[in-house]
Order: structure tokens, then C-alpha cells, then sequence
């Protein structure tokens, strides 16, 4: 992606008050504006780090008090959060290693092949991310509820990854799909010219030129099952993910160890951002 | 594994598709139907649900009873909205077109907050929008405002949180629109004298601002003809420095596609959302998220709560229909117009 040159959208040979006023907008208030909005998407987070290192008496961690470290040093001692968090994990990976093979395969299908049907496939994928969170966990519900039995009802894990895996399919689809459309096909051709058929073919030469596009989606998958409480809320029953771990907290006061979670859930992002980014910059 | 896939070519894309297909239609449309059948039921969880056509007075009755809470989150829902465009237009444009090499690492900063869990930024929210938090605590102390004052529990707190929530979606699609925009087109507007925008760019920024500003007062309920005042002065200071000629003519229709994106993917989730409802609001800023949550949830009244789930993803449709309509089309001639 090569970068252009900032373009001015003001000109003009003579220069009026308002020409000025223009100017200076346009150099430094743009740039102090998005200084304050940096400022203003960093905050909570910044908050819940905070947070993390105060001292509160009692459950409720809400004002500042003193500085402490000794949750950091004891990010599961409460009952449950351990739980909670193993949980969280167990659901989150494996709803994104059967997201993203079936999500693969549809988009395998949808960039190499033409058939009847696209278009119904497509609308199948799209629609379920324009669909409310709440819309697609209360209809999962009710679907439980009418089947009755087990292991459907009551609800569980298999029915929280059940949900993930469904909520997920589409992100993956259109994350690879992004990846195969701009592929070149020559590779594939040179290929099989020298002689690989298209079992050889497939794995030694296309899965490893999409492998980044799989790995970006299970990654997006990951994130999204992780931290997803809407959906997980109409589907867990009794049992308690990470999310749902924090609204049964809220009430009467989230411990400080979730916000060493969730600090730490957030450095632990940040790091793979960081890795990404340097072993793009090595490869190019 | 060869043979049987060489001899009949034509079924490879079917059979790649259906595990996932299937999953879909069995965990998602399948489901979908079921909550509607399950609007038609009466009966409790203990006695058992019994279907009957009669039932569909669930649905006159349950938009009776539960439409305030209806209103309120398509107000909170629109509220939000236009917040969120306010703050992410000029983000977005600045990061595209003054990037610079800052650019990768100002996106980054614009998805931060999804790195970290939902509920617990919307309950670092009820921090800082606190009492006596950062923000209210030192104006309280100043005498700036009255030490009853509260934020928490108003419907500014709530718009607040789903505004924040949800300001990446906007972000992020306009960011790409306006990024890919030829560069050069801007150029050959300003070769054709396209300069600085005056009155015009003033007076558009001036409506723009007063009725958006105004929007906001009614639905917060505060002095509208204040906020109209407020929103038209920082619309005509914005604009006479903001609106030029290529901004108004090439730049801005251009990056209508991502507008129109990005206000469907903060609507949509907004309208449904109970938690900034629940971590933010109290009783008096419920939203139809929370009710359905509850019913289903809590009174396990599923057929009232299917029927609101019904309705709320019938009015999302008809939103989405009718808004593609009035945008979608003329967006879809601006690009072919290229």
C-alpha cells in the first residue's frame, strides 16, 4: 500500500482571515482532535488498568484508594474466576478450530468454484452479522427449549459452543475469502504442470499462500468468542465464562482480579499485534 | 478420494460447503423460525408450551406493553448513532488523509478497545462517569455544578457507553472508504478550481450541526433551542474550516458507502444492546435489550419475549430496507459514476 502524499483540500492564491482560519484548521486542530479522541478510546482502558493496582476496602472497586500489587500476584484468588476463565479458553478454542475449517472450506468454494447458489450462500453468510447479537441468542434459546431434551436442554458448554461456532462461521468466510481473492492461480497451474495433482497441489502450494488469511480469521475468532457475553448469556445456563463471570460481579461489586484478567488479557492481544507486525516487517 | 471427486466435478463446491451450511441452517435459520413458533405458544416452562394462531394477540399486546422501552432504544439507538459519526468522521479522515506514517499505529488505537472485554470497559464507564469520578468530582469541587448532580443512571450515561462501544464500527468503514479514494481525483477538482467552499460550506456546516445538535437535545431531553443554537455555531466554525469545494463535491460523496456502513453496524448492534442499558442506566432508561433479556431469562415468558425478539428484527429489516433505499442507491451511481 503505498502511501500518497497528504493532499490539501484548500487553494487559492490570496489569503483571506477565513483563508488562515482554514489553513490552521486544517494543519493543527484535525491533528489535536485526534489526539483527544486517542485519548478519549484509551481511557476505560487505561481505567481498568488502573484498577487493577488499587486497594479497595470491600467488594466495591469503583474509587481510587491506594496502590497495591498483590492482585497481580494473585490473579485467581477468588472462587470461581479460575473456573471461569478455563472455561472462557476450552469454549473459545475449540469454537475456532471447527469455525475456521468450516468457514474455509465455504470460502474455498465461493472464490474457486461457480455454481448455483452463490448468491443464496452469500446472503446465508452475510446475514447473521447484520442479525442483533440478542436476536440470535434468544432464537437459539427458544430452539433448545423446544427440543426439551438432552443434551440440548439444559444448556451447557455444548450449547454456549454450539453458538460460538455458528456466530463465528461467517466472520472466518469473509476474512479468507479476502485473503483467496487476491491469489494467483498461475502458482496452482505451474504446479500441476509439473506434475502435482490437485491433492499435492493444495497442500503444498495453496494452503500454504492462504495459511496468513486462516490464521488472521482464527485469530478473529478467538477475540470474538472470548469476549462474546450476549449470545453466551441466552445459552450458558449455569455455566460461567469469563464474561459471564463479570455480570454476575457486577452487582455486588467486581473483584480486582477480574481487572488483572482483563488487563492482562489486553497486553496479551496487544503482544500479538506487536509479533504480527514484526515478522511482517521481517518477511517484507 | 481422487476418483469418485474427478468423476463428478460439479459436486466439489456443494460438498465443501455443507458442513458449514448446514451448521448455519441448523443454528441459525432453524432457530430463527423456532422463535417465531415459540411467539405463538402460551403456557409456562413447568406446564409445558401448546401452539395456537389464537396467540398472536401476544404481539398487539406485547408492543402495548413494552413500547416505551421500544421508543427509547430506537431514540438512544439514532442518539448514538449520530455521535458516533460526529467523532469518527473527522478521526477517520484525519488517519487516511494526515496519517502519515502514524497511520497502522492510529488504527491500531482505533480497535484497542475490543483487545479488552466488553462489560468491563462499559463498567470502566460507571467509573469515570462516576458521582464523584474524574469528571464530575473536580467540577464539583470548583462549585461548577451542583453536588447532586448525576450522569450515572441518565440517559446520557447509557448513549454514552454505546457510543463508545460501538465507535470502532463507525470508524473503521469510513476509514476505508475515504482511504480508498484516488488521491488524484481530489488533485483534478482543485485543477478545475475547486477552492475553499464559501458560504456554502458555512451554512451547510451551520443546518448540519443545528439539526443534528437538536436531534440530540430532544431525544436527552434538554433545551432544544439551546442546542440548536450550540450545534449551528460549531457547525458554521467546522465548516467554514473543514468544507471546501473538493471536500464537499468529491471527497465526502465518495465516502458515502462507508458512512452508510458504519451507521448500519452501530444501528443494528445498538438496538438490541441491554448491557450499557444494565452496567449504565437504571429502570427509567430500559431498553427492549433488556426486557427481552429478562422475560426470557428471568420469567422464562417466552412467547412474549419471542414475539418482542420478532419485532425487533423486523423493524432492523425495515430500517436496513429503507435506509439501503434512500443511500444505497445513490452510493451505487456516485462509485459507477468513477
Amino acid at each position: 500500500m503505498a502511501r500518497e502524499a497528504a493532499v490539501t483540500e484548500l487553494a487559492g492564491p490570496r489569503l483571506g482571515w477565513l483563508d488562515r482560519f482554514a489553513r490552521v484548521f486544517d494543519r493543527y486542530l484535525l491533528l489535536i482532535y485526534t489526539g483527544f479522541a486517542v485519548l478519549y478510546l484509551m481511557l476505560p482502558i487505561f481505567v481498568i488498568a488502573l484498577f487493577s493496582v488499587n486497594d479497595p476496602i470491600g467488594r466495591s472497586n469503583v474509587a481510587w484508594r491506594a496502590f497495591t500489587l498483590k492482585y497481580w500476584l494473585d490473579p485467581f484468588g477468588v472462587p470461581g474466576l479460575f473456573d471461569a476463565v478455563a472455561t472462557s479458553l476450552k469454549i473459545a478454542f475449540a469454537s475456532t478450530v471447527v469455525a475456521t475449517a468450516l468457514g474455509t472450506l465455504i470460502a474455498l468454494a465461493l472464490v474457486r468454484y461457480q455454481f448455483r447458489g452463490a448468491g443464496a450462500t452469500n446472503l446465508l453468510i452475510f446475514i447473521p452479522m447484520a442479525t442483533p447479537e440478542i436476536v440470535m441468542g434468544a432464537s437459539l434459546l427458544t430452539m433448545f427449549v423446544a427440543i426439551g431434551r438432552p443434551p440440548f436442554f439444559p444448556l451447557n458448554e455444548l450449547t454456549i459452543l454450539i453458538a460460538h461456532i455458528m456466530f463465528n462461521i461467517s466472520y472466518v468466510v469473509v476474512t479468507v475469502r479476502a485473503r483467496l481473492v487476491g491469489f494467483d492461480r498461475h502458482l496452482e497451474e505451474a504446479a500441476m504442470d509439473l506434475g502435482a495433482n490437485e491433492w499435492a497441489t493444495f497442500w503444498r502450494v495453496t494452503f500454504p499462500l492462504i495459511l496468513p488469511g486462516i490464521i488472521a480469521a482464527a485469530l478473529l475468532a478467538f477475540s470474538l468468542s472470548i469476549d462474546d457475553f450476549v449470545i453466551t448469556n441466552f445459552t450458558a445456563g449455569r455455566t460461567v465464562t469469563f464474561p459471564m463471570y463479570i455480570w454476575g460481579a457486577a452487582r455486588i461489586g467486581i473483584p480486582v482480579q477480574v481487572n488483572v484478567i482483563g488487563t492482562l488479557i489486553f497486553l496479551v492481544a496487544v503482544g500479538f499485534v506487536a509479533l504480527s507486525v514484526v515478522l511482517g516487517r521481517r518477511r517484507a | 478420494m481422487g476418483t469418485f471427486l474427478t468423476r463428478h466435478r460439479g459436486m466439489v463446491p456443494y460438498l465443501l460447503l455443507a458442513p458449514g451450511l448446514l451448521w448455519l441452517a441448523a443454528f441459525y435459520v432453524y432457530p430463527a423460525f423456532q422463535m417465531f413458533i415459540s411467539s405463538f405458544w402460551s403456557g409456562t416452562l413447568e406446564t409445558g408450551f401448546r401452539f395456537s394462531l389464537e396467540n398472536w394477540r401476544t404481539y398487539p399486546a406485547a408492543l402495548e406493553r413494552y413500547g416505551e422501552q421500544f421508543g427509547r432504544s430506537i431514540l438512544y439507538a439514532l442518539a448514538a448513532t449520530i455521535l458516533t459519526f460526529l467523532i469518527a468522521y473527522p478521526l477517520a479522515y484525519t488517519i487516511a488523509f494526515r496519517g502519515g506514517r502514524a497511520k497502522n499505529l492510529l488504527l491500531f488505537l482505533v480497535v484497542a478497545p475490543f483487545f479488552t472485554s466488553f462489560l468491563l470497559r462499559t463498567f470502566a464507564w460507571k467509573i469515570i462517569l462516576g458521582d464523584d469520578g474524574v469528571v464530575l468530582g473536580p467540577l464539583k469541587d470548583l462549585g461548577l455544578l451542583d453536588p447532586g448532580f448525576r450522569l450515572l443512571a441518565t440517559p446520557i450515561a447509557v448513549v454514552s457507553g454505546i457510543t463508545y462501544n460501538f465507535l470502532p464500527f463507525m470508524t473503521l468503514p469510513i476509514y476505508v472508504s475515504l482511504e480508498k479514494i484516488d488521491r488524484r481525483l481530489v488533485e483534478a477538482a482543485q485543477d478545475l478550481y475547486a477552492g475553499p467552499w464559501r458560504p456554502g460550506g458555512t451554512i451547510v456546516g451551520a443546518v448540519v450541526g443545528g439539526g443534528l445538535f437538536g436531534l440530540l437535545g430532544a431525544i436527552f431531553a434538554f433545551d432544544v433551542l439551546l442546542m440548536v443554537g450550540l450545534g449551528a455555531t460549531a457547525g458554521a466554525v467546522v465548516g467554514t474550516g473543514f468544507l471546501s469545494e473538493s471536500f464537499a463535491r468529491v471527497t465526502f460523496p465518495l465516502s458515502l458507502p462507508g458512512v452508510f456502513a458504519g451507521t448500519l453496524l452501530v444501528m443494528i448492534p445498538a438496538l438490541g444492546d441491554y448491557v450499557n442499558a444494565a452496567l449504565l442506566g437504571n429502570p427509567s432508561t430500559t431498553m427492549i435489550g433488556n426486557v427481552i433479556q429478562t422475560r426470557f431469562l428471568v420469567n422464562a415468558d417466552y412467547p412474549t419475549a419471542s414475539a418482542l425478539s420478532f419485532i425487533l428484527m423486523a423493524a432492523i429489516l425495515v430500517v436496513v430496507t429503507v435506509y439501503a433505499r434512500l443511500l444505497g442507491t445513490e452510493n451505487a451511481s456516485a462509485v459507477r459514476g468513477i
